[in-house]
């Protein structure tokens, strides 16, 4: 059984258009059987946090192609991307890459 | 599991680029600002001393590519960067919908990022391509650069230039910043007066031309076209001879991919190039295209590098609103397969050559996009030919103009093959004939030209009765 964790996830890029404009969100998810991992916050993101248009961010169960993800400021393709165990007072930052230059 | 950076075996890695090289923060940061470097000193387009205009939209390419600009011109003086920058910011809201107040909020916010910068600045609106001259259309070329050699000798004489003026002046700041402050004024005041309507009136109109593009596709290709012409005029009036645009190698993969799709393969090496020379007198050059838009937003972000975000008109829309949406989805989907599509693609790119077919491209050139029309249109084969043929047949009768136009000599049966009124006379039909392929693609879907900005029907105009006089004078040297 998985204690309650406190994180804080934000989102850039353009990404925070679609969680009501709000880049940092302070978050505490509930404990529960399974450990918490990046593939488990994004069905919660989803449920909770995500305001409109789903598909703009998650694809499947991963983000959708163009938006990184950094965990404590390094890239998540060196933690093991969507089986990363979260930690308390972890940060998750998303960045979506999809506008102009 | 203890990965180290892959380039110094030391430090923990932050970052994974291309397809497995974990970097630490510093090697990551010598990496990128090196290659940004590497492409300028590569293509030694840039002469000392030259007014190079940075295009910043605020967006994260655009931003990193001033914020190393700044670097590199801080250097000590033997890496110093040797150019001297302005900026260009460009505020896009009315054709993008945005309210004055959102766009006022914006463009506050750019103006503190662009004080804190201190390169002289100018910020214009988009409505200003009211006010532009027709000779933005014009390309004016110049003499070729010549060979490497030119290029050192330019450097060699600068150097001795700065060593001459004493070593507190050579190693010195550069230009004093705030000499240009330009708080959207129009960049110039035509003497002919094609000033155009009062503020408020051009807005509405941008977003009454905007609103009235059928598709999102040909809606961003006019929103890029009449960027670019703006861009230039800034460039020309205030002496820039270069524009540095922030195009990073997964835009401009996608770019060739959606240049492709809307029929503009013939100037693939011109949109996606290092360097755009079809403007002659000021060539656009791409210096970030060497860094993906996965480097961008880590450097950006581990190194607080500064952007302003603004809704672009694409901003939320589905997957297949438009051509370069539908471009972006499938090249940034195979990717995550295939971590070595955007780089195949850019390479591609990178192996494009210029060559006009027989030394010197004198041809006509598109009115829009200002490329070289290598085209046969009396050849109804090509697809170009065909659109040529289709469109000249399709015309409802108009009125025959006044005396003295060309459709009452006899030489204007032959340039419309006897197919009824002179195309000239209508103005629609005037401007499409001056367009290459995927031009008039595009702006068929523009119900009415009388929405566009009056500089280009006023070219369109004075090239066609340059052609027809042309017409006449070889008419007239046969008879004789």
């Amino acid at each position: 059984m998985a204690a309650p964790l406190s994180v804080e996830v934000e989102f850039g890029g353009g990404a925070e258009l679609l969680f009501n404009g709000i880049k940092k969100h302070q978050v505490t998810l509930p404990g529960q059987e399974e450990p918490w991992d990046i593939r488990s916050l994004l069905v919660w993101i989803k449920k909770n946090l995500l305001k409109e248009r789903p598909e703009l961010f998650i694809q499947g169960d991963s983000v959708r192609p163009g938006i990184l993800v950094l965990v404590n400021d390094a890239d998540w393709e060196l933690l093991g991307e969507l089986d990363y165990q979260l930690q308390d007072q972890d940060s998750i930052l998303f960045i979506s890459t999809l506008h102009g230059g | 599991r203890e990965l180290k950076c892959v380039k110094c075996k030391e430090g923990q890695p932050v970052v994974v680029i291309r397809a497995g090289d974990a970097f630490c923060r510093d090697c990551f940061r010598a990496f990128y600002v090196h290659k940004f470097r590497a492409v300028l000193g590569k293509n030694r387009l840039i002469f000392p001393g030259e007014k190079v205009l940075l295009a910043w939209s605020g967006g994260p390419s655009s931003s990193s590519m001033v914020w190393q600009v700044l670097e590199g011109l801080s250097r000590d003086s033997a890496k110093r960067l040797r150019f001297v920058p302005g900026v260009v910011y460009v505020d896009e809201g009315a054709a993008c919908g945005r309210s004055p107040a959102d766009r006022a909020h914006t463009v506050a916010e750019m103006r503190l990022l662009l004080q804190a910068v201190g390169f002289p600045w100018h910020v214009v609106t988009l409505e200003e391509v009211f006010s532009l001259p027709p000779s933005v259309l014009r390309c004016f070329p110049q003499e070729p650069v010549g060979a490497v050699g030119t290029y050192k000798v330019a450097v060699d004489s600068y150097l001795q230039q700065q060593h001459a003026l004493g070593p507190e002046r050579a190693g010195g700041s550069p230009i004093p910043a705030q000499e240009g402050e330009r708080a959207g004024q129009p960049c110039s005041h035509d003497p002919r007066g094609l000033a155009g309507p009062q503020p408020a009136a051009q807005t509405e109109a941008l977003s009454q031309l905007f609103g009235s593009v059928k598709t999102l596709t040909a809606k961003e290709e006019l929103l890029h076209t009449l960027r670019t012409h703006l861009i230039l005029h800034v460039a020309r009036t205030h002496g820039y001879s270069k524009v540095m645009t922030g195009d990073s190698c997964t835009r401009l993969a996608i770019k060739l991919m959606t240049s492709l799709a809307l029929g503009r393969g013939a100037f693939l090496a011109w949109d996606t190039g290092f360097s755009d020379e079809r403007h002659g007198d000021v060539v656009v050059v791409r210096p970030m295209r060497d860094h993906t838009l996965k480097e961008v937003a880590f450097y950006n972000r581990l190194f607080a590098v500064p952007s302003v975000l603004a809704p672009a008109m694409d901003t939320r829309a589905p997957e297949k609103a438009s051509i370069h949406r539908l471009m972006e989805g499938f090249l940034l989907r195979l990717q995550v397969q295939f971590p070595s599509t955007v780089s195949t693609v850019y390479r591609t790119s990178e192996k494009l050559v210029k060559a006009p077919r027989d030394g010197r491209a004198t041809g006509p050139r598109c009115l829009l996009c200002l490329c070289a029309l290598d085209i046969d249109a009396s050849d109804s084969a090509t697809a170009f030919g065909a659109q040529t043929l289709d469109f000249s047949q399709t015309q409802p009768p108009t009125p025959r103009a006044e005396a003295g136009s060309p459709t009452e000599v006899g030489s204007a049966q032959d340039c419309c093959q006897g197919a009824g009124p002179c195309r000239r006379d209508d103005p629609r039909a005037r401007v499409m004939e001056q367009l290459c392929y995927s031009c008039r693609a595009n702006m068929k879907d523009v119900p009415s030209f009388d929405l566009l900005p009056p500089y280009i029907l006023a070219e369109a105009q004075l090239r066609s009765q340059s052609r027809a006089s042309q017409d006449i004078q070889e008419c007239l040297v046969e008879d004789s």
